[in-house]
């Protein structure tokens, strides 16, 4: 004899999920490596490049793989775009290291080893940080940074909106 | 379980040092006080005590007993009374008691008592219409005064109780259904069973992921009692995240429904109060949160009624009989059955 007192805690109806949906790949994969530093240029004009690759299947991207050249000073062009165009709170890069920039050192300065990998780790985790946000995923300098061959600095900020996306 | 004023036991210990006079003590005692229903209450410094339980139109009745403090000694008195009061105190503003009950009953007209003495008291179907409530930032407390007025101090007594507000099923409870989201990023449809729900009721629910394009790591439900006070310009929120429940661990994609089963007896929590005597609201919101791999959170807040059922339920009634039981309206006319029926249950 059931009690009427007792609350119906059986689970709501739900539609069954689509096998395709189920097991198909998900539509959130978005990875991007930071990797094989380069030193370009010589004496004092040298600057370290990395090479960073986005693999994605987000439709507001244009290119799905996309491998592109950057410095440190692009990354910090990108974090100043975002601080001043939109509204998301910035990760912080790895530091600027201006004591290695100093002459006199005993070491390589920022063409250390052990350093420049320290930056390259710090590099990916920023970019894979605000890539992935929803609001910087709308932004011109991030799409800029990501797929164009390189940073047109003059360039006009905006907005971007996904090709396929209804109008709301 | 009785308490002094602050006031009147400062003055009470002063006039024992410096005069030579009578005193007495006051003990309040209720009529049913055997077999009343107790009820626990955090009191404002953190601590649960337990105090008698009246509801909307109950009687009450009982005696005070002054018991005088040096025997053979008089006691001169301008009159000796019982107060019956509801008061809304707020702690910005704790010189102004705002009091929605009044109840005065005169024991005694102004003259001496030469022994201890009993004096009986009723306040007949008294309307309580609040919960008592201890906030953050307010208190709504029912109690009982009594006093023996002097030229130079009064002695007086307060005994506290607390009052319920019972409420029916509601006739109307929809569910509570709403796609929301981010535009090409997280695109939800979230389902609560009801509208209302009771204190001991249980939350039936489902999140339903219509487009999946971040990364999401894990989703709770949170229960949020929002106390606001004050009025215009001056209002007050507090927020206090009553329970977080996590409903989710794990990478959800397109297509999946996560269930909710949350059962609210387990919290602490009052009935939904709202815009009590124009001076304070309790209300309480379910808060879907969803945080993802970069410990971002995406969040829908939605506002659930609270009400307190009646639990005098006698388990050899029908159903139907159960559920006429349930349906109690405070007022003055189905008072006495609840009465009778408190008393049948606990006796």
């Amino acid at each position: 004899m059931s009690d009427p007192t007792v609350a119906d805690t059986r689970r709501l109806n739900s539609k069954p999920q689509d096998l395709t949906d189920a097991y198909g790949p998900p539509s959130n994969f978005l990875e991007i490596d930071v990797y094989d530093p380069q030193t370009v240029g010589v004496g004092r004009n040298r600057f370290t490049t990395y090479e960073v690759r986005m693999r994605t299947n987000l439709p507001i991207f244009k290119l799905k793989d996309s491998i592109v050249r950057r410095r440190y000073s692009d990354f910090e062009w990108l974090k100043n775009e975002l601080e001043r165009d939109s509204k998301i709170v910035v990760p912080p890069l790895p530091g600027k290291a201006l004591k290695r920039l100093l002459p006199f050192r005993g070491d390589e300065g920022i063409f250390e080893e052990a350093f420049i990998e320290e930056r390259r780790v710090g590099l990916e985790q920023f970019i894979n940080r605000i890539a992935g946000h929803p609001l910087a995923q709308n932004e011109r300098c991030l799409h800029m940074f990501l797929q164009d061959e390189s940073l047109d600095r003059n360039y006009i900020p905006g907005k971007v909106r996904d090709p396929e996306a209804r109008c709301a | 379980m009785s308490t002094h004023t602050f006031l009147s036991v400062t003055i009470h210990h002063n006039m024992s040092f410096f005069s030579f006079g009578q005193s007495a003590e006051i003990d309040v005692v209720l009529t049913d006080a055997e077999t009343r229903k107790k009820a626990e209450h955090k009191t404002e410094d953190g601590k649960k005590d337990k105090y008698f339980l009246f509801y909307d139109g109950e009687t009450v009745s009982g005696k005070i007993n002054i018991t005088l403090k040096n025997p053979g000694k008089r006691l001169e008195h301008q009159g000796i009374k019982i107060e019956f009061v509801g008061q809304i105190e707020l702690y910005y503003d704790r010189g102004n008691h705002h009091e929605f009950v009044s109840l005065v009953k005169d024991l005694a007209r102004p003259g001496e008592l030469t022994q201890s003495q009993t004096f009986d008291f009723e306040f007949t179907h008294v309307e309580k219409p609040y919960e008592t409530y201890t906030g953050q930032n307010v208190k709504l407390r029912y109690f009982l005064r009594a006093t023996v007025s002097r030229r130079l101090n009064d002695i007086s007594k307060e005994m506290d109780i607390v009052v319920h507000t019972l409420s029916t099923y509601p006739e109307l409870n929809s569910s509570i259904k709403m796609e929301v989201g981010i535009e090409d990023c997280l695109h939800i449809e979230f389902e609560y069973n009801k509208s209302k729900y009771h204190l001991k009721d249980v939350i039936v629910g489902k999140i339903y992921f219509l487009l999946v394009r971040i990364k999401i790591k894990h989703m709770e439900i949170d229960i949020i009692k929002r106390e606001t006070t004050g009025t215009g310009p001056s209002v007050y929120h507090e927020n206090d995240t009553i329970a977080k429940y996590e409903i989710m661990d794990g990478a959800p994609v397109r297509g999946e429904s996560i269930p909710i089963r949350l059962f609210l007896a387990g919290y602490e929590m009052t009935p939904t109060m709202r815009d009590i005597n124009k001076k304070f609201s309790v209300r309480y919101y379910l808060n879907l949160v969803l945080i993802d791999e970069e410990e971002r959170r995406y969040f829908k807040q939605q506002e659930i009624t609270l009400w307190r059922k009646g639990d005098v339920v006698r388990k050899s009634m029908s159903s139907q009989a159960t559920i006429g039981a349930q349906r109690f309206e405070g007022s003055a006319s189905s008072e006495s059955a609840l009465e009778k029926a408190a008393r049948e249950d606990s006796g």
